[in-house]
Parts: C-alpha cells; sequence; structure tokens
C-alpha cells in the first residue's frame, strides 16, 4: 500500500522538477487526446514543437507571443502572493494599451528616447490606476476583488471599442474600428532584423527581475508576503495591511498595463479590439505553473506561448482544430496543481496491513 | 486519586515507535502500553514528542519504525494499519484536540453525528443517536446544549460537545490533548468528574495536560517524554510536582515567587473606557498601571480581556473614556505602539503573532523591519537581520533548523520563545503579554515568567492577562479580574486566595474584590 505523508521543507531541486515533469505529463496526457482524433500523434508532436523552436522563425515568434505573458504572469504572481486576487489583468492591459495610444498615435510628439518610455509609462500607470479602485474597494470596504476586477474586464473592453469607434479612430481607417498608428519615434525597436520580436521582451525579461528583487530585498515585499502569509498577524505587528494591499494592487495592475502598452507601441502599431487573445487570463496560469516565483513566470510564459504558437504551425498541417493548445494549457495546469500536492507531501510504501 | 485498577487487559500498545523530520529525531523508541480503564497522563516538554505520539497513533504522521497494536473485540492485540485516521476511528479511537474541530455553523448535536451519517441516506438512525447522546450526558454530566448552534456556544461547552462526538462512536480508548487549558478550575473538575465516571466503565483515556496539580488528581500512570524519549513511567501514586516537573527537563525547577517591587511613573493609564463589541466587549475599565509591577488580569477567555488587548496593542480605539499609554493620549495604531515602547504578545500566537510560510528571521524583525539597522532606503539588509536573529536564537533558545527555516516548522513553544524575543527587543517600557504560556510546557513556562520578572526588574510595566492562577500568583504584584467586560479594582496579590479569584472569575461577587466586582 501506498500513503501520503507531510513533508517539511520541499528541496530546490524538487520545487523546479516538479513543474517540468508536469509539463511533460500534460503534453504527454494532450497527446491521448490527439491520437483520438485520428491525428498522427508522432508527427504532431514533431510539428508542435518545429513550430514553437524549430527556427530562428518559429522562436522569435514564441518569444514575441512570451513577452505580454511574462507581464500578466508578474500581475497575477505579484498580486496572488499577496492574497490580492486579481482576476483582471486582460482590462489593465487594454486599459494600457489605451493609454499608450493615446499619446504615442499624435498627442505628443519628441524624441524617441523621450516618446519610447512615455508611451511605456503611461500604459503602466493606466493599468495600476485602473487596479487602485479594486484594491481600495477590499482593503477599506472588503468589497471581493475578483468580483469587482473580473468584471472591469468587460467595461474597459467595451470603453476600448467606444474609443475606437469615436474619439481615437483612425480617420485613414478606411472606417475600420480601429487606432491611429503609433509614431515611428514612439515605437519599440526589434530585436532581430525581418522578424517581429520587439524590445518589449526586454522590458519584461528586467520586470521579472525588478519584481524578484522587490520581493525579496525590499521592505515593501517583505511588507507584501506578511500580508499574504498572515494579515491579522501582519497587522499586529504593525505593518500597514491595507495600504500595502493598494500599493500591491497598483503594481500588479501596472505590469499589466506595461503589457498592453508594449503589444501597441512593440508589435501591432496601433489599437484594435482583439489586440489580447486572452494574455490577462493566461497570465493566471503562467503565475500559478511558476508557483507565484516571479523569476519562474519568465519560462512559464515561454511554455505557454511554445505551446500556442507551436499549435497554430500543427493545426495548419495538420487541420487540427487549434483549440488543442486551450487543452494542453489547461491539462498543464491541472497538472502542476496535483504536482504541488507532491512538493507538500512524499508518497511512502508501507507494509500491508 | 484512584488506585491503581488491578491487572486488567491492554487495549493499546506502541513498541519501539521512532519517528525522525529530516535531522529532528522527535520519538525515539517509545513504548506506551495502555490498560482498560486507565488514566494514564502523557508529559513532556513541547517539542518532547507528545504530539507526534499522538499523531501516528491516530493515523496523521507515519512512524518510521515500530507499530501500534489495538486490541481486537475478542481481546488479542492486533497491528493497526498505520498512517490512516480511518483504521484509528475504526479500531475504536477518538481524539480530543486542543483547537476544537467543530463546524461552527451546526449544532452541538449535528456536530456529534457529523461522520457517522452515510453521505446517501435518510437521517433514520437520528432518534436513536439523540437518545444515545443524551443517556451519555446523563451518565457522565457533561451537560451540553445540543439544539444551539456551536458558534453561541461557550469554549467548555464546546470541548464537551468534541467529547461527546469522540465518544459517540464505539470508542475505547479516548486522547485528550490538553482539554483544561480553556476551561476554569470548576468546569476543569466537572470535566474530571466525568473521565472518571467514563474510566469506571472501561474506557482507557490518555490525558496530556501541563498542569501537575491535573495530573496528580487524575491520572493513575504517568508517562514522561523528553527530547523525543520515554525517560519515566511509573504509577502517580507517590508522585508529586517536583518530580515530575524534574523528570519532564531534566533539572530542579525553581519555585516562582514575584520579585518585590519598586514602581515607576505610570506606564498605562485607563479611565472608564469602553471599548469593542459582542461579548468581549470592554465596560468602564479603570486600571492603572506603573513601570516595574506586573498586574494581572485574572479571567475566562472571551469575557473582554480581547478589547482591554487591543487597545493596548493599537488594534481597538476606546469608544469612550480616557487611555494614556507611556504619555500618548488617545487611541493609535500598533506601529505607534511599538515605537513608543509598548511590547506585545499576541494571544492567538498562531492568528495574530505569526507568518507561518515567513523565515525565523523575518519573523523576528517583523516588527522592526523599516528600521536601522535592518534595512535602509527601503532595502533589506540581510547581513543585520541574520546576526540579529542568530542572536535571539541563542539568548532565547529557540530550537529551530535555522535561521532560514520557515517558522511553522517550529513547536508551539519555541514559537512563543521567538515571539517573546520579537516582544521585548529594544527594552520596551510596557509589555502586554496576553496569556503568554496558554499551551507550554513547564519549561518553556519558566522561561517565559523569568523573562517578564527580569523585564519588570528592568524597569517594565507587565500587563499579564492570563486564565492560570498558578502564573497570575507566580508573577503578578496586583491582580484585577474580568467577568463580562467588567474590570474589578486591582487588588494586592498577596492579599488574595486562589478561590476568591476563581469565584470572581465565575462572575460571583467577591470581598476580595469589594463592590465593583
Amino acid at each position: 500500500m501506498i500513503r501520503f505523508e507531510p513533508r517539511a521543507q520541499p528541496s530546490l531541486l524538487l520545487r523546479i522538477a516538479i513543474p517540468m515533469v508536469a509539463a511533460l505529463a500534460a503534453l504527454l496526457l494532450s497527446l491521448i487526446i490527439l491520437a483520438l482524433t485520428g491525428a498522427p500523434t508522432g508527427r504532431a508532436i514533431g510539428l508542435l514543437f518545429a513550430g514553437a523552436a524549430g527556427s530562428v522563425f518559429a522562436l522569435t515568434e514564441t518569444l514575441t507571443r512570451a513577452t505580454p505573458l511574462i507581464l500578466t504572469g508578474l500581475a497575477a504572481a505579484i498580486a496572488f502572493r499577496s492574497r490580492l486576487w486579481n482576476i483582471g489583468a486582460e482590462g489593465q492591459l487594454y486599459a494600457g494599451a489605451l493609454a499608450a495610444v493615446a499619446i504615442g498615435s499624435g498627442a505628443i510628439e519628441g524624441p524617441p528616447w523621450l516618446m519610447m518610455p512615455l508611451v511605456c509609462l503611461a500604459g503602466a500607470l493606466a493599468g495600476g490606476l485602473l487596479m487602485l479602485g479594486p484594491a481600495l474597494l477590499k482593503a477599506k470596504l472588503s468589497v471581493d476583488e475578483v468580483v469587482t476586477t473580473l468584471l472591469l474586464n468587460f467595461v474597459v473592453l467595451l470603453f476600448v471599442q467606444m474609443m475606437l469607434e469615436g474619439p481615437l479612430k483612425d480617420p485613414m481607417g478606411m472606417g475600420w474600428p480601429q487606432s491611429a498608428p503609433i509614431l515611428d519615434e514612439a515605437a519599440l525597436p526589434k530585436l532581430v532584423a525581418q522578424m517581429r520580436l520587439h524590445a518589449g521582451l526586454v522590458i519584461a525579461l528586467v520586470a521579472a527581475l525588478l519584481v524578484a528583487s522587490l520581493q525579496r530585498a525590499t521592505v515593501l515585499g517583505f511588507e507584501m508576503r506578511a500580508v499574504g502569509g498572515n494579515a491579522s498577524a501582519a497587522g499586529f505587528a504593525g505593518i500597514p495591511v491595507a495600504a500595502t494591499l493598494v500599493k500591491t494592487g497598483f503594481i500588479s495592475g501596472a505590469l499589466a498595463g506595461l503589457a498592453g502598452a508594449g503589444e501597441v507601441v512593440g508589435l501591432k502599431g496601433y489599437l484594435t479590439s482583439d489586440l489580447s487573445p486572452g494574455f490577462g487570463y493566461a497570465g493566471i496560469v503562467v503565475a500559478m505553473l511558476a508557483a507565484l516565483e516571479p523569476l519562474a513566470v519568465v519560462p512559464a510564459a515561454i511554455f505557454i506561448a511554445g505551446i500556442f504558437v507551436g499549435a497554430d504551425t500543427m493545426s495548419r498541417s495538420l487541420g487540427v482544430s487549434n483549440y488543442f493548445a486551450d487543452l494542453v494549457v489547461a491539462l498543464s495546469l491541472l497538472c502542476v496543481l496535483v504536482g504541488s500536492l507532491f512538493l507538500r507531501y512524499r508518497l511512502r510504501r508501507v507494509g500491508p496491513a | 486519586m484512584s488506585a491503581p485498577p488491578p491487572v486488567a487487559a491492554s487495549v493499546l500498545a506502541l513498541r519501539g515507535i521512532t519517528k525522525r523530520f529530516g535531522a529532528l529525531t522527535a520519538n525515539s523508541a517509545v513504548d506506551l502500553t495502555l490498560h482498560k480503564g486507565e488514566i494514564v497522563a502523557l508529559l513532556g516538554e513541547n517539542g518532547a514528542g507528545k504530539t507526534t505520539l499522538m499523531n501516528i497513533l491516530f493515523g496523521h504522521y507515519l512512524a518510521d519504525e515500530g507499530e501500534v497494536l489495538v486490541a481486537s473485540s475478542e481481546g488479542e492485540l492486533r497491528p493497526l494499519p498505520q498512517g490512516s485516521p480511518q483504521a484509528a476511528l475504526d479500531a475504536g479511537i477518538g481524539m480530543v484536540h486542543q483547537h476544537f474541530t467543530l463546524a461552527e455553523n451546526l449544532t452541538g448535536f449535528e456536530n456529534v453525528l457529523l461522520g457517522l451519517e452515510p453521505l446517501f441516506g435518510l437521517a433514520r438512525g437520528r432518534r436513536a443517536m439523540r437518545r444515545s447522546v443524551e443517556a451519555l450526558i446523563a451518565r457522565t454530566g457533561l451537560s451540553a446544549r445540543l439544539d444551539v448552534r456551536v458558534a453561541e456556544l461557550g469554549v467548555g461547552e464546546r470541548q464537551r460537545i468534541e467529547i461527546l462526538k469522540a465518544l459517540s462512536r464505539r470508542t475505547r480508548i479516548l486522547v485528550l490533548d490538553e482539554p483544561t487549558a480553556v476551561l476554569t478550575p470548576q468546569e476543569a473538575e466537572g470535566l474530571f468528574m466525568a473521565l472518571r465516571t467514563l474510566a469506571a466503565e472501561g474506557l482507557s483515556i490518555v490525558f496530556i495536560s501541563h498542569k501537575l496539580d491535573e495530573v496528580l488528581a487524575l491520572s493513575q500512570r504517568l508517562v514522561v517524554l523528553r527530547a523525543g524519549r520515554k525517560v519515566a513511567d511509573r504509577p502517580t501514586a507517590g508522585a508529586d510536582r517536583a518530580l515530575i516537573a524534574r523528570l519532564m527537563v531534566g533539572e530542579e525547577v525553581e519555585v516562582e515567587r514575584p520579585a518585590p517591587v519598586h514602581p515607576g511613573p505610570v506606564a498605562l493609564d485607563l479611565a472608564h473606557v469602553s471599548a469593542g463589541s459582542g461579548r468581549t466587549r470592554l465596560i468602564e475599565a479603570t486600571l492603572a498601571l506603573q513601570q516595574g509591577e506586573i498586574v494581572g488580569i485574572a479571567g475566562v477567555s472571551g469575557n473582554g480581556q480581547s478589547s482591554l488587548a487591543g487597545l493596548v496593542a493599537g488594534l481597538l480605539r476606546p469608544e469612550s473614556g480616557a487611555i494614556t499609554v507611556l504619555g500618548r493620549q488617545g487611541a493609535a495604531s500598533p506601529a505607534e505602539r511599538r515605537r513608543d515602547g509598548v511590547g506585545r504578545l499576541a494571544e492567538d500566537r498562531h492568528r495574530d503573532g505569526m507568518v507561518g510560510d515567513m523565515t525565523v528571521e523575518e519573523n523576528l524583525v517583523i516588527e522592526r523591519r523599516g528600521e536601522m539597522p535592518f534595512s535602509r532606503l527601503g532595502l533589506l539588509r540581510s547581513k543585520a537581520i541574520r546576526a540579529a536573529a542568530q542572536e535571539a536564537i541563542a539568548s532565547y533558545d529557540i530550537r529551530c533548523p535555522g535561521p532560514d527555516a520557515p517558522l511553522r516548522l517550529l513547536s508551539g513553544g519555541n514559537i512563543q520563545k521567538l515571539l517573546l524575543a520579537r516582544a521585548l527587543a529594544g527594552g520596551p517600557r510596557l509589555i502586554l503579554a496576553n496569556q503568554p504560556t496558554r499551551g507550554l510546557d513547564v519549561g518553556a513556562t519558566v522561561g517565559v515568567h523569568r523573562r517578564l520578572r527580569e523585564a519588570a526588574e528592568a524597569g517594565a510595566a507587565v500587563l499579564l492577562i492570563s486564565e492560570d492562577l498558578d502564573e497570575l500568583f507566580a508573577l503578578s504584584h496586583r491582580i484585577a479580574v474580568i467577568h463580562a467586560g467588567r474590570l474589578t479594582p486591582v487588588v494586592d496579590a498577596a492579599k488574595l486566595s486562589a478561590a476568591e479569584i476563581g469565584l470572581a472569575m465565575a462572575g460571583e461577587a467577591s470581598s476580595g474584590f469589594g463592590a465593583a466586582a
């Protein structure tokens, strides 16, 4: 007979190995379902990997897709660590994109060294301000932030659509609901010639480093972890719990807003209401895969991005629906949750009763 | 004290139980036999391995070595499948935990039923069950209102529900983990009567306690654990407090007496202060506390102590009346109180004291995180934090895997040592000690008492909130009693008897406290 037994403290090796095994298990499970559709599994998996990382093009596409996921993943990770359940990264992303377009498509003109930071900061500020409302309501009145942040996503998307049909509509856009293009001075440079990969990736990687050091090395990060660990004890020890939650909310929203700004000024060049295929929600999966560790968010985001990009290639070649990517991502989350059980417990063989 | 029963059959045998957690050996080759109808007291310091041993018995942990044998219905000892609480329940082992495991939104009776009823069955057996629970109450005197929601019951009644629940599943072996920690002396006496009745009917009882008087009064046999090993297994008859204490800590425990007092300036002054709400409301409290003295507030938990503590700790604002704490008038935040020189120990250390997933060192500096030398310009200085933690670990003898271990891995006594080190850091002038030794063993209690006494001698005022009369008498120069939110006048401890305090705690007016009680 085999039984579960609690572990005192999981080793670093285990903490790294378990998510990787979980991701692998998710892939294998997905292949079973793929086989059921009648697709050749061997070829399918080959195409998936080739599509995600088989060439410079594939690799840059995966990293391009990972860029916003790193930022929304960080947004979820930092908020969840303080037990602030920000489900509104999608809305904050659009708010950030809207602000970037409002500033970067002609309202202000300046040299690139001014315009690039300005549009990014505008995006971050918009995302952060949007999250202030739910965070203040939670901190002061105990209003459930899951509800407020989730519902704000729809409000923001409708607001973006309204703006794209109205004040922000591109007069040269042949009637399409899209914004005027970002000025060249505000656009982020590309990282690889001929490819779509842009400097937003660098911003995302720096953000991951900053968030990691914020949590580990600063008084604010200490307070954020204490509030998440035990808000009651944190308050007793003199930590301003409400203020800490509000600061956490602002940073979380700002990271998601930055993701939106990056997509507009790095990749698309203008804003439409289908800018994000759910990057905000996928960020939650990324954060969970990363066990809320900011540095682990980077590989988790690249993994999820690779699945999406690879599944696109595969579905085009084999005619399998690219919902396959959603399947792998969902299974990954489930496998990681099961895997986290093994972080807290070990299996032990016991003799027959 | 009852005489040991004549040779009775064994109902339980633990043989050679060894349990290791990494480098720490929690139990080392422990043997324990329990006979039918016997009350055995299990004693030991915090971290001595009592809880681990009981968790192995109950299937929460797997032993690394050794086996658990339970008598079958024919009376023959059979191995119990390890690591299965269900198997332990089926074998007739019941446990009443220190922290109750009742569903507060259900009635007492529903709690007793919980887990007994089939998931998809009709409530057929309810009436029969009801009759048998009522018969049990009549027989044992474990009276409890069965149709009232548990949330509305007091601590003593909740515990009786917990015991009734354990007894309702053909329990032959009952483990009680510190059952009297939360009871008044009168309630504890009622519990002992019930346990004696049950033992006479053939129930075997393992009784974990830190209160030596109770152990002597109730048990027939003593089993003492020290550092994971069994160091004594003897009849209770012939043992006394000093002997048990020596067995537990391995050294002579000093007799405790409050040191003479040299009172200084007033540190805490309450004048007709009301605060809080509901059952824990504090009403028109008046109290003055001088530096250098220890004032004890006696009372059963839930009579307004948490509001009093909240005012001093900075968690609660006064509604009316005047409060002055170390010169600051009116309300203040927890951070302001600490900076003014108030050292604070939370009543519920798990809820308000510790962040279990953060490390030992982080918990040690959490109150001073924003101050030199622990941070500068918002950046933490890990070397200073580590150094301060190592110093505190050494001087308070905090036993832990290291300063970077998560705090939740430590035992209760060591957590309290850490919280004490934190509260006393920087030499506070007023110390709020709210139930400072609840759940601690003799050795850890002595250590906490020594620190509080030394702090008072060094000039700190100590507000000691406790329901342990031994502790109140050992430490306090003056004592007041709190009941139903009202505080009696403060009386010189030397002029009070335990009986007077006990009566005042139960709400009876007592001459010792004057008319205000």
